[in-house]
């Protein structure tokens, strides 16, 4: 009778490296190591050798010198003798400031889209769907342009402003539409409890506050409902929570619009949105508006008509099963790509550089790299602030999917 | 005996049917269908009359202008002229200055027939593959062979690089087809090693013989422009970023671990910067890590910073497609007896690559259309010809609105081709009956 035993011990061999699976992946991933690291020696050695021949090092005390150029696009004070740091400050603000604006605006017009490609109305659908095509098939690139073009070279100078009668005349005395800019009032604070920005955070912590106050109505009127069935209107208490403090704390602090007026050969006073601004703006909302339209479209035809229905014969109202049955659904298949596609309006937010709108690549890419010649520091700390920006952007969409999938077993 | 019963009688019984009523009037033909459509409810119909409005509106102010447009001037003011005040295009930029807005302005004019040619045979190159089972797979031949002749045509200089250039891929596949029975990575490597000799003996003999009396002459690279530039950078780097993008898939998805760390700190990496900060690099840092001395074309840096961009996003499209494929078929290839290399060559790349397909167009669609952005670093691609000689000169300054709605119209005309390419083989290749 044989028994069962240990295997023959082999002796480790050369060949086993290459010839036995157990050892094999730890051949390749050695020789992809060296060949990695000396792929990066290789271009290390380089660099230094390029730099000793230039006469150049890598350092970033450029940072620290000032700047000397203007931005005419900027949220936080700037002058051209603030530092090239600050300037790309001002520059990431400009970027952020593009990016939101361009996020809520292309998924307002894209959800409204998407909605209207699915209409019963043939007309409406059918626009929709040209709509998404014309904007889907020519590069976002040749949008901003024109865009930029209309602003530019279509709408009056502010010269045309002046005279008694005037080729061009404001909107409603409020808004002016120039070549250089649109001029919007400026709300201020004439008795505010902080001179500047103070105010504005007290607003804002105000809205903050609104916010959970409206939440915990909700949360009441649900207790409420699962108690006796009945639900209590909310629709009153909350606009009061949301306007009465909004509205009090204004008059406390006596909100003033500042308008633009017609002074000498240009428009002083309110806020100036440059055209390059409003160019990049509208054109990346356009642009990715057709495409968060054909994702919510996407979206909307994946839940199967079967749930529709089985809403319906529970009796629920139409606005209902959107709201309760179609749209959590939906949601889950829209939100993936409706964030990827906020991460385009972040990088492609880039192109203002075609249009002389100051944003991080238009500050640090462009101006100050030509300036001060440091072309390896910019371009690393460019590439550094869209990664932070993705990265974390993904980060947030990889809590939001799982937290939001279906839980198998 | 009916007759004269019902004549007797005097009453009136129908023998025969009656014939059927057309339905009413608002609910046939085009009544109905507006009815249907257009008019369904409140809502609906105030939709409609907006819509029409806007048409109207949209119609009224561009249909002057395209009919009144001029088609025969020599510059802008010559087309207010012969306009006198009226509305209308002055297309006439379009029939001056199309040469340049296709072929860029540097192209030797007499010798605008190669790139045409090159254009032209494209459609013939890709046909056996977009149309495989409808047309000869002997027409692959001339698929491997286009590259060279494309760019032999376009580029032009001595006949032999290009020749050399075939040869040393035939000697590389001759060699991994002779070896890769007995193992996959002899015949992998072998067949790198057989084109990288092939190619340091071609590049002797080309030096050799010297830059004189070639047939076509030769064009540099940075006379590449117009529409021309668009579609030699998205073509050229869509097809070179096809097996970098499955090299690094299958990395990522590898069990070693610093194999797939590499593959995935360089997809995200590249997917995390936008493609003007890469083209930043092609343009002004690249050129620190070469060696001393070497002087790369502006062109060729570009080409190889795109299509290390869009390699990236193929890679997750065709990941994507790996995760898609059921277990079972990983496990049945391993059941088999298959090693690695055979097993994603005959079982699962087939498969993955098929499900992958419209991910993968719609990444060349989308790296096809920022093509554009190498106009922000001075090369002069459509809208850099546009931006740049064009609307600078003295005649154009001004034409901004044909112009661009032409360029808009070439990039349509490609994109919605594609796509609709896309469509078309998706329902080809849909293998589920629905």
């Amino acid at each position: 009778m044989t028994t069962l035993t240990d295997p023959p011990t082999e002796s480790f061999r050369l060949s086993m490296l290459l010839n036995d699976t157990r050892y094999r992946s730890y051949t390749f991933q050695f020789m992809a190591l060296v060949a990695l690291i000396a792929f990066f020696a290789y271009l290390g050695s380089n660099l230094v050798q390029n730099l000793r021949a230039a006469g150049l090092n890598i350092s970033y005390e450029f940072l620290g010198e000032p700047a000397g150029y203007d931005i005419n696009q900027r949220l936080v004070e700037y002058d051209s003798q603030s530092s090239h740091w600050r300037a790309s400050v001002v520059g990431i603000l400009n970027t952020l400031l593009v990016a939101f604006l361009a996020c809520v605006s292309a998924t307002v017009l894209g959800v409204a889209a998407g909605v209207l490609r699915l209409s019963n109305n043939w007309l409406v659908s059918k626009l929709m769907a040209i709509y998404v095509e014309a904007f889907r098939n020519v590069p976002v690139l040749i949008w901003i342009i024109i865009i930029f073009t209309v602003m530019t070279a279509v709408l009056p100078g502010p010269r045309a402003f002046r005279g008694d009668n005037a080729e061009a005349s404001m909107v409603l005395d409020m808004f002016a539409f120039t070549n250089r800019g649109v001029y919007v009032p400026a709300p201020g604070f004439e008795s505010g409890f902080f001179s500047g920005a103070g105010n504005w955070l007290v607003i804002l912590a105000s809205l903050i506050a609104s916010f959970f106050v409206s939440r915990w109505n909700v949360k009441r009127a649900d207790h409420i409902q699962e108690a006796t069935g009945q639900r209590p209107n909310t629709l009153w208490a909350g606009l009061a929570i949301w306007f009465v403090p909004l509205i009090a704390l204004c008059w406390i602090m006596g909100l003033t619009w500042e308008y633009p007026e017609l002074k000498g050969f240009n428009f002083a006073g309110g806020w100036t949105i440059r055209g390059s601004l409003i160019a990049l703006w509208f054109a990346l909302a356009i642009y990715t508006g057709a495409f968060i339209a054909e994702n919510v479209r996407a979206g909307i035809q994946a839940i199967s008509k079967g749930q529709t229905e089985a809403a319906a014969s529970l009796g629920l109202r139409p606005g209902r099963i959107m709201n309760l049955v179609i749209l959590p659904q939906a949601l889950r298949v829209i939100i993936p790509p409706l964030i990827s596609q906020y991460l385009n309006i972040t990088k492609n937010s880039s192109l203002a550089i075609a249009v002389g709108y100051m944003d991080i690549t238009g500050t640090l890419g462009g101006i100050t790299l030509n300036q001060t010649g440091r072309a390896i520091e910019a371009v690393l700390l460019l590439m550094l602030f869209y990664l932070v920006i993705s990265l974390s952007i993904s980060a947030v969409m990889n809590v939001y999917n799982n937290a939001v999938k279906l839980k198998e077993r | 005996m009916s007759d004269a019963s019902s004549q007797n009688m005097g009453a009136f019984v129908r023998t025969e049917m009656l014939p059927e009523q057309a339905p009413p009037a608002t609910q046939t033909g085009a009544i109905k269908w507006v009815r249907e459509n257009l008019f369904s409810s409140v809502p609906n119909s105030v939709l409609t009359v907006l819509a029409i409005v806007s048409i109207y509106y949209i119609l009224i102010s561009s249909l002057p202008w395209l009919t009144n447009g001029v088609w025969n001037s020599a510059s802008i003011r010559e087309c207010r002229e012969i306009l006198e005040g009226a509305t209308g295009g002055c297309f006439a930029v379009l029939t001056e200055r199309w040469n340049q807005l296709l072929f860029g302005f540097k192209y030797p004019a007499d010798q605008y027939w190669r790139p045409t040619v090159a254009f032209v045979l494209l459609f013939v190159a890709v046909a056996p593959v977009m149309f495989y089972k409808y047309l000869p797979r002997q027409l692959l031949v001339f698929t491997g062979l286009y590259p060279f002749l494309a760019y032999y045509l376009i580029w032009g200089g001595p006949v032999l690089s290009p020749i050399f250039g075939l040869l040393g891929f035939v000697a590389g596949y001759l060699v991994w087809s002779r070896f890769v029975a007995s193992s996959f990575a002899v015949g992998f490597f072998g067949a790198i090693i057989a084109a990288m000799v092939t190619w340091t003996i071609g590049g002797y003999i080309t030096g050799a013989m010297g830059t004189e009396n070639t047939a076509l002459s030769a064009v540099p690279s940075r006379d590449m422009g117009g529409f021309m530039l668009n579609l030699i950078l998205g073509t050229v780097c869509v097809s070179l970023s096809l097996p970098l993008g499955i090299a690094l898939a299958l990395g990522r998805q590898s069990d070693m671990p610093i194999i797939k760390w590499v593959c995935v700190v360089f997809i995200e990496f590249v997917r995390g910067v936008p493609l003007i900060t890469l083209l930043f690099v092609a343009n002004v840092v690249l050129a620190y890590f070469l060696p001393p001395g070497t002087n790369f074309d502006l062109i060729l840096r570009v080409i190889i910073m795109i299509t290390m961009f869009s390699a990236a996003y193929i890679a997750e499209v065709i990941r994507g497609a790996l995760a898609a494929l059921p277990r079972g078929q990983y496990e049945a290839a391993d059941s088999l007896g298959l090693d690695y290399p055979q097993a994603m060559r005959l079982i699962i790349l087939p498969q993955a690559l098929k499900i992958s397909i419209p991910g993968i167009v719609n990444v060349a669609v989308g790296l096809f259309k920022d093509t554009t952005l190498v106009s922000v670093i001075s090369m002069f691609d459509l809208v850099g010809m546009i931006r740049g000689p064009i609307l600078a000169s003295t005649e154009w300054n001004g034409v901004y609105w044909e112009l661009f709605g032409a360029a808009a119209i070439l990039f349509f005309v490609v994109c919605y081709g594609i796509s609709q390419y896309s469509q078309w083989l998706e329902r080809e290749l849909a293998t589920d009956h629905r």
